[in-house]
């Protein structure tokens, strides 16, 4: 990698003044003349036959324009979905519910005004007859037979994928200890600061819709609207303005959009939508939400021969864009960053009466980490080995890759025993396990927790993803020598216009106040797969990095033109293209550009201009790893955690802007010790969501989370020109078991080695009070 | 979050506030710093068709000592209560209980009156003005009354106001520098899973009478008598015996229970909270 000084900087984030100013337009701030309304009526059963539907009172209300239902929308499509798994069944998704409702919250009519008031109050007009059917919220009964979120198929099951690795049935059968628990991976919400947003605009002049939305998928959602509505693609813009937080619940395309659009094109008028804050928590997707039965099989010296696990994963009630395919990179996950040679993974997709599951920081890895950590520390309080010793022992080795694991994926580059040793050292484990000692000989619950994590993430290939697996970029030399590029991903939080602009500065030699960074809009930025998966720096990025590359190679032949030089005879340092041993004959990139513009004296076989498209598709994932250390001190009295130290190591490969890389980390711990200890969303057993405000659902204050003590490894990967793995995701996915592992460390005392997740106070305090919880006398029966 | 659509008027005295509550009956209700009432407007779980707003009513708002003794508004925020000096002097649980609202926008919009007359079952106020034994100013069609907190908090979202009646002020007949506040917050809302208000009367080094008021427990905040009982006479320096008598603080209440914490969780954590109340206030005294 041939970086230089702005590779590695510590550059402040360019976007932040005007988001923390506030001096910029989400979706709500579009003001379009002429706007209407939408609000919409929402089931208020978690499933049931819709058995009429007045909208008489509603459509008579003052100023509304319409309310539509399903049967109004009998020639739009589907919600889309996009996975392709084998035997995979797909419910019909009508964005307004047709006949049924299979959870609450789900939209049945959408009210059109001409304020959002008179929406609001003409939807509480409309009447909807209900007859109620049983709903489907847990997960064993409904993987054993009916009740049924969905008749016609005679099953609970989605899908089922079944992944053998090695043999371990023998595994299992030579084993000296065995270990199993069942976890629970408890359904969150996203919450992000900006719920969904969404403004339709259909011209009937230019037969042309605009869609404003908050969303990380601009392009993917405008071919997806286009499909749905039968809108020829090429009369679609779709514009993500600024994106106030996603985390993987605006990678998809929601009734709400397709109505808002097809509303705006019937009434001629364009179609406002925000939701509300209780809307989110009850529409919104929302993530995790397994039931994960892990075995392990090992030696006596806790060298783990096989692995087993049962997932029970819930999708909710319809699929969204990714639903099915979330859990099954839990499935790919499962052995973490453990050489198991023996691997066995059951995953059984499941319907339920709620609101459908789908992408969540993460997506799916948080799972696979979660349980094959929780079963090293199982295993290591059953040999009574010290749980780093058993990850010692068990880390895939620096030589083995690229690591092909049991269940088929290939590992990029790692080292995975030295980010676990800084971590440990970093921590001061040795000495932090004597404090313990004496701590609980004086009454002190303390805990220790680790957790080494690997993740999968940089998607693509096209090959083994349900959407296309590239990046792009554009590189465009303005005639005055600034630099316009456009990024096929789609930043909402994440840094790229800083990011990006120090690669070009690096790579063009031109202030990088002389960048700007452009995305986000489908008739400005060339086709884009958008901001997900943490996938934007090692494929977007990498795009950038070869456009950069051809615009430099185009630049060196018109200099040399120009100066009579052979290309050969040139270098690019400093901004300049000089003959090599004569600096005082040199262009900089900004006068080539202008040559480039003006169209005089260029080579013969060289196009005015200086622009270049490229795409990138990786040959492979990306593997970013790290170890996490997490001690927490538990209030006897209360039950209450405190986390009084957090030391993470992360590896992401090459960085561009440590400082971004550190932000990325301390917003992913947080959400991840924040699934520990705080957040579940709760419904009861008739499906009801029982804590959808942000008055019960726990999203941590800064003052509820502890300082982080980061550092780092570097190793680069080879799938990437650039070096770069991913990082948006790695901190919620190291952190969740490390805070967990060392709440039940703290509780050892009193022979607990399961807890589920969060450790709230009550459960903890439940568990010390000896009220329920998992024993050691139960793990050892199993 | 939009509310169904009200009326909203303005009061710039008491009388005129009692006058619109008369004229517009069961379908008016008072606005003071809107904390607890608009949210449920906006989830449309309320739906007044009145608004009667009191910021300008004068008179309402701020902090004096009086004959009868530490008088506040029904008007003043909860930042400023918590941060009065005067208040932290005379009974620094209520500073502690103010200061523990909320977050800080709330606590400079929402005001004390407000979070009594609203009587939620779990606020922190309410607990710390039973504990010191506060009398409640209500002005009404009949003219003006006080009532005592015990009879103040009747129910959950029910007091002694009627429905004509204005809370003008809570008065505080009595010092007490010896009291403090304990709560475990809910980590959502940072209301109180369970809070303790302890205020104690002290003489010669020992307890001549405690008040106890625990709140997240029951449906209103209660005072935990049978406790009261076991400390008088104890020593404020005998921190053991002190807590090892918050023992059962919530003896013959009905405890609550949702999904976020169950009845016997509360009923515990009572204990712990009322002797931490109790601990510190003995603190103040020594």
């Amino acid at each position: 990698m041939a970086f230089t000084s702005m590779m590695g900087a510590r550059v402040t984030r360019r976007e932040d003044p005007r988001l923390i100013t506030g001096r910029s337009t989400y979706v709500d701030d579009v003001k379009l003349v002429g706007t209407t309304y939408a609000a919409f009526v929402r089931s208020p059963f978690a499933h049931a036959k819709i058995t009429r539907i007045d909208v008489s009172a509603a459509k008579a209300s003052p100023g509304v324009l319409a309310a539509f239902t399903a049967d109004d929308m009998r020639n739009v499509g589907d919600v889309p979905t996009a996975p392709q798994i084998e035997g995979l069944k797909v419910p019909k998704h009508p964005p307004l519910a047709r006949g049924r409702v299979a959870y609450a919250g789900e939209p049945v009519v959408a009210v059109i005004a001409e304020t959002p008031a008179a929406a609001r109050d003409a939807a509480d007009l409309v009447e909807v007859e209900y007859e109620e059917l049983p709903a489907v919220v847990d997960l064993e009964r409904a993987v054993a037979g009916a009740p049924y979120v969905h008749d016609e198929f005679g099953t609970n099951i989605a899908f089922t994928m079944e992944i053998n690795g090695g043999d371990t049935e023998s595994a299992f059968k030579n084993a000296a200890v065995t270990v199993s628990e069942r976890l629970l991976n408890q359904r969150l919400a996203p919450v992000s600061i900006e719920p969904r947003g969404m403004v339709a605009h259909w011209e009937p002049g230019p037969q042309h819709l605009t869609l404003w939305s908050s969303t990380q998928i601009p392009h993917l959602l405008r071919t997806q609207m286009a499909v749905a509505l039968g809108i020829p693609e090429h009369r679609v813009r779709s514009i993500a303005p600024e994106v106030g937080g996603g985390f993987g619940s605006k990678l998809d395309v929601y009734a709400e959009e397709i109505v808002a659009a097809f509303a705006s094109r019937a009434l001629d008028r364009p179609v406002k939508y925000v939701e509300t804050r209780s809307e989110s928590f009850m529409a919104t997707v929302h993530g995790r939400d397994q039931i994960d039965l892990v075995e392990i099989a090992a030696d006596r010296d806790g060298r783990i021969s096989g692995l087993k696990v049962k997932i029970l994963a819930n999708l909710g009630a319809y699929h969204q864009l990714l639903t099915p395919a979330i859990p099954t990179l839990t499935a790919l996950m499962v052995p973490g960053a453990y050489d198991i040679k023996n691997v066995a993974v059951t995953l059984h997709g499941l319907f339920t009466t709620e609101v459908p599951t789908d992408a969540y920081r993460g997506a799916g890895r948080p799972e696979a980490t979660y349980l094959i950590e929780r079963a090293i520390d199982l295993l290591a309080a059953k040999l009574g080995m010290d749980p780093a010793e058993v990850r010692r022992r068990n880390l895939i080795k620096k030589e083995q890759f690229p690591y092909a694991s049991a269940v088929g994926l290939t590992y990029d580059t790692g080292d995975y025993h030295a980010a676990f040793e800084k971590a440990l050292q970093l921590a001061g484990y040795d000495a932090l396990r004597k404090e313990q000692e004496h701590g609980r000989s004086e009454g002190r619950l303390l805990g220790i927790g680790l957790s080494s994590y690997v993740e999968v993430c940089g998607m693509g290939p096209s090959s083994a993803l349900p959407a296309p697996g590239w990046g792009s970029a554009t590189v465009r030399m303005e005639p005055t020598g600034r630099v316009t590029v456009m990024t096929g991903a789609s930043p909402h939080g994440q840094g790229e216009e800083t990011t990006f602009a120090q690669m070009v500065s690096d790579r063009l030699g031109v202030p990088i106040d002389d960048v700007v960074v452009l995305h986000g809009d489908s008739a400005i930025v060339q086709y884009g797969i958008g901001t997900f998966g943490s996938r934007s720096t090692a494929v977007d990025g990498a795009a950038l990095y070869r456009a950069l590359d051809t615009v430099r190679e185009k630049a060196m032949k018109i200099a040399a033109h120009q100066m009579e030089a052979n290309v050969g005879d040139l270098e690019f340092k400093n901004g300049k293209i000089a003959v090599k041993g004569n600096p005082e004959k040199a262009m900089s990139i900004g006068e080539v550009a202008f040559a480039a513009f003006r169209g005089l004296n260029l080579p013969p076989d060289v196009e005015p201009g200086l622009e270049a498209t490229r795409r990138f598709e990786p040959p492979n994932f990306v593997y970013p790893f790290g170890t996490h250390v997490c001690v927490v001190e538990i209030e006897r009295a209360t039950g209450a955690v405190k986390v009084l130290k957090y030391v993470a190591v992360d590896d992401c490969g090459n960085i561009i802007n440590p400082m971004i890389v550190e932000g990325q980390i301390h917003g992913g711990i947080a959400q991840g010790l924040s699934q520990a200890l705080y957040e579940e969303i709760v419904y009861d057993e008739n499906g009801q969501l029982t804590n959808g405000s942000l008055l019960q659902y726990a999203v941590p204050h800064a003052g509820q989370l502890p300082m982080y003590e980061l550092d780092r490894t570097v190793t680069p990967t080879d799938v990437n020109p650039m070096g770069i793995k991913g990082v948006g995701e790695a901190g919620t996915i190291g952190a969740t078991p490390a805070v967990v592992n060392a709440v039940v460390d703290a509780l050892a005392p009193f022979g607990i080695v399961n807890m589920d997740m969060p450790c709230k106070p009550e459960r903890v305090w439940r568990v010390m009070s000896g009220h329920d919880g998992e024993t050691n006398e139960k793990a050892a029966k199993s | 979050m939009i509310p169904a659509s009200f009326d909203y008027l303005t009061a710039d005295s008491v009388e005129q506030a009692i006058g619109l509550l008369k004229q517009h009956g069961d379908e008016a209700k008072l606005l003071a710093g809107g904390h607890s009432l608009l949210p449920m407007m906006k989830l449309r779980l309320a739906r007044p068709n009145v608004l009667i707003d009191l910021r300008n009513v004068a008179g309402m708002r701020g902090i004096k000592t009086t004959a009868r003794g530490l008088e506040i508004g029904a008007l003043t925020t909860h930042a400023a209560v918590a941060q009065s000096t005067e208040v932290s002097a005379y009974a620094p649980l209520l500073a502690e209980a103010a200061a523990a609202v909320g977050d800080v926008q709330v606590r400079h919009c929402g005001t004390l009156g407000g979070s009594a007359a609203h009587a939620d079952a779990a606020a922190d106020e309410p607990a710390a003005l039973l504990a010191l034994e506060a009398q409640f100013e209500i002005a009404g069609a009949s003219g003006v009354r006080t009532v005592a907190a015990r009879d103040f908090f009747v129910d959950m979202f029910t007091t002694a106001l009627g429905p004509n009646d204005v809370l003008t002020a809570v008065i505080l007949p009595r010092a007490f520098p010896a009291s403090a506040y304990a709560k475990l917050p809910h980590p959502a809302s940072h209301y109180p899973v369970v809070g303790a208000a302890c205020a104690l009367a002290v003489s010669g080094g020992s307890i001549e009478g405690a008040r106890i008021a625990i709140t997240g427990v029951g449906s209103v905040p209660f005072r935990a008598t049978h406790v009261e009982g076991l400390l008088a006479g104890i020593p404020v320096h005998d921190r053991k015996k002190m807590e090892s008598l918050c023992a059962e603080a919530a003896r013959g209440v009905e405890a609550r229970s949702d999904a976020y914490a169950g009845a016997e969780y509360r009923v515990a954590m009572a204990d712990v909270m009322a002797a931490r109340a109790v601990l510190a206030a003995a603190e103040r005294a020594r």
